[in-house]
């Protein structure tokens, strides 16, 4: 087994090195009671790439996205969109710096259509004083959402089907899409294929692919080792609450990912 | 590898899916329908009385109660909830509506008002009592219900209230070209929750809320102050039918509405609510109550007494409460 360095890939070669990072968490520190679950975390997104975070289970992965969302708003550090410092005290406000998240069991309205999940909290609604009155346009969301679904690749029978027809991998195309349609800085996934099969998780992976070759900023929170590899152009490793690693996913192989989540020199896991 | 390919099951043909689709939303209401069919058919031989015109008018005022007040029962369960008040509240509406007209001389349109307001008023402290206080609507509705009914007892003095102006009749036993007023009153308050819930926002938030509270939250929908005007909407629903109710009687009565929210609750479900949240619609609802109005007026035309009136409804419950279950646990099994 050859031994591998914990943090040696050098990360600023990356395209778009000039301008500030898209989405940038800074020495962030979160407690919960005398927990204290990120420790000083950094963390670095860069326009048009997909950012795979990893890290064992409780390294703190979840909160750092939580906080990057706006769920849990951080003790300390700073959050910068586009270099500037911002403060996201809930989803609302994330959401309003073009930051979006799906989260991984709380993503949908089953009962409700797959247009109107898309434009859930975001309805259009008539022209006129029918729509001060509420009154939805529900044409032209089935219309956007079908436009805006046909665009992603995604397949889904009929944007008025209700999400809970559909199988597993399509609602979480949907999901996924709702987040890319109305994202204009990052989109962040937790775990978006944790529960699907090969062929499903090949579909949402295709769509992510096209967010980012749209130029979309795409975090991923993976325990997928090899489709952090596949997919993701950089990855970012946190242990203990801490950046641990950044490393280029051409450069790497799933025993450098493991090292680096684990922080042992030399591995006999398989990454899996 | 830049396309997702179509699903295999995409091709098979839209119009299977849509029918798919239409079928499992309606398939409570078709059966709800059939039922009510029948027992219709099956009351009008077992009775020489049912298809008279005073027992379908009758059969309509009654069905105007439960309908308008199961009405408001299901935008409550949709989102999730339930309110088990709307027994209490709608005698309370009924006994304050009567009293303003007797004994500060109130006219109609008034006292309906206020019994509105009453119900408006019972509504935000439910809304109140589960968003701002988190307690469960169950409990949260249960503690009204107690609270409700003491209050009429001690408002009341556990007497009815009597000697109303027999104006006082008009929400009740009224009629329009023949209708009775309170078959209108039903239809308008049908049609406009039916138009709020199936094309406005607000609809939209209400069925979010049942179906996924937290993903309606995150996605910014203020849900605490949007699920207080659902209870604030269905207590004013409950204020105006327990008004007609007290209108029927020409009396405010502190004993009416008990176990009332059995029929309306069972009239929600058997018109396709689901005590899950996310799913129910107003033409089910109406269904539902005439069904249950017919189950009480065939059971008086038989003679069968109150008690197996109870065991009756309470059977109902259970079948359709074991039916949406049913419907539940295939959709998700469908993965």
């Amino acid at each position: 087994m050859a031994t591998t360095p914990t943090a040696s890939a050098d990360v600023d070669e990356s395209p778009s090195a000039g301008e500030p990072p898209v989405l940038e968490a800074r020495g962030i520190v979160k407690r919960f009671g005398h927990v204290e679950a990120l420790r000083g975390a950094d963390f670095t997104v860069r326009r048009g790439e997909v950012v795979a975070l990893i890290g064992d289970n409780g390294a703190g992965k979840s909160t750092l996205i939580k906080t990057l969302s706006g769920v849990h708003p951080p003790d300390e550090g700073e959050i910068l969109v586009g270099g500037r410092p911002v403060r996201f005290a809930t989803p609302v406000d994330a959401r309003r710096a073009g930051v979006e998240t799906v989260y991984q069991d709380l993503a949908v309205a089953d009962d409700l259509s797959v247009a109107a999940n898309l434009y859930l909290g975001r309805e259009i609604l008539r022209s006129g004083p029918l729509g001060r009155l509420g009154l939805l346009d529900k044409r032209a969301m089935r219309q956007g959402a079908a436009a805006a679904l046909d665009e992603l690749g995604v397949r889904i029978p009929r944007v008025t089907t209700p999400i809970a027809m559909l199988s597993g991998g399509q609602r979480q195309c949907v999901a996924v899409a709702r987040a890319i349609i109305w994202a204009t800085n990052v989109v962040i996934l937790d775990e978006p294929t944790a529960a699907l099969g090969v062929v499903q998780t090949g579909r949402v992976l295709d769509v992510v692919r096209r967010a980012r070759d749209a130029g979309m900023s795409v975090v991923l929170v993976s325990h997928n080792m090899p489709q952090v590899l596949e997919i993701a152009d950089r990855v970012e490793v946190l242990r203990l609450g801490r950046r641990a690693a950044q490393l280029r996913a051409d450069e790497v192989s799933t025993d450098d990912l493991v090292a680096a989540m684990t922080g042992s020199a030399g591995t006999d896991r398989d990454g899996r | 590898m830049s396309t997702v390919e179509a699903p295999a099951d995409a091709q098979r043909g839209e119009l299977s899916d849509w029918l798919r689709e239409r079928i499992s939303h309606a398939v409570s209401e078709f059966t709800a329908a059939t039922a009510l069919v029948v027992l219709f058919v099956a009351l009008t031989f077992a009775s020489p009385y049912f298809l008279t015109t005073d027992n379908l008018f009758n059969i309509g005022a009654q069905t105007a109660v439960i309908a308008i007040i199961a009405t408001a029962q299901t935008m409550v369960i949709i989102t999730k909830g339930i309110d088990l008040s709307v027994g209490s509240v709608a005698a309370l509406a009924g006994v304050l509506g009567a009293m303003v007209v007797r004994d500060l001389g109130f006219p109609l349109w008034a006292a309906t008002a206020v019994a509105i307001g009453v119900g408006a008023l019972a509504g935000l402290l439910n809304g109140l009592l589960v968003t701002a206080a988190r307690i469960p609507p169950f409990i949260a509705t249960l503690g009204t219900m107690s609270v409700g009914r003491g209050l009429v007892f001690i408002i009341t003095g556990a007497v009815g209230v009597y000697g109303l102006p027999r104006s006082f009749q008009l929400l009740g036993n009224g009629e329009i070209m023949g209708i009775p007023f309170a078959v209108v009153i039903t239809v308008l308050v049908a049609v406009g929750v039916a138009f709020l819930l199936s094309q406005t926002r607000f609809g939209q938030y209400t069925y979010a809320m049942g179906s996924n509270l937290e993903a309606a939250r995150r996605s910014g929908i203020r849900v605490g102050r949007h699920l207080t005007g659902v209870y604030v909407l269905a207590g004013v629903l409950v204020g105006l039918g327990g008004m007609i109710a007290a209108s029927r009687v020409n009396s405010g009565q502190p004993n009416y509405g008990i176990s009332l929210e059995l029929d309306v609750i069972a009239a929600a479900v058997i018109g396709g609510a689901s005590l899950f949240g996310g799913q129910g619609r107003i033409v089910g609802t109406i269904i539902g109550a005439f069904l249950i109005a017919l189950v009480r007026n065939g059971a008086v035309l038989l003679d069968i007494s109150i008690h197996y009136q109870q065991v009756i409804v309470g059977v109902i419950i259970w079948a359709a409460v074991y039916f949406d279950q049913y419907r539940r646990r295939r959709l998700e099994s469908r993965g």
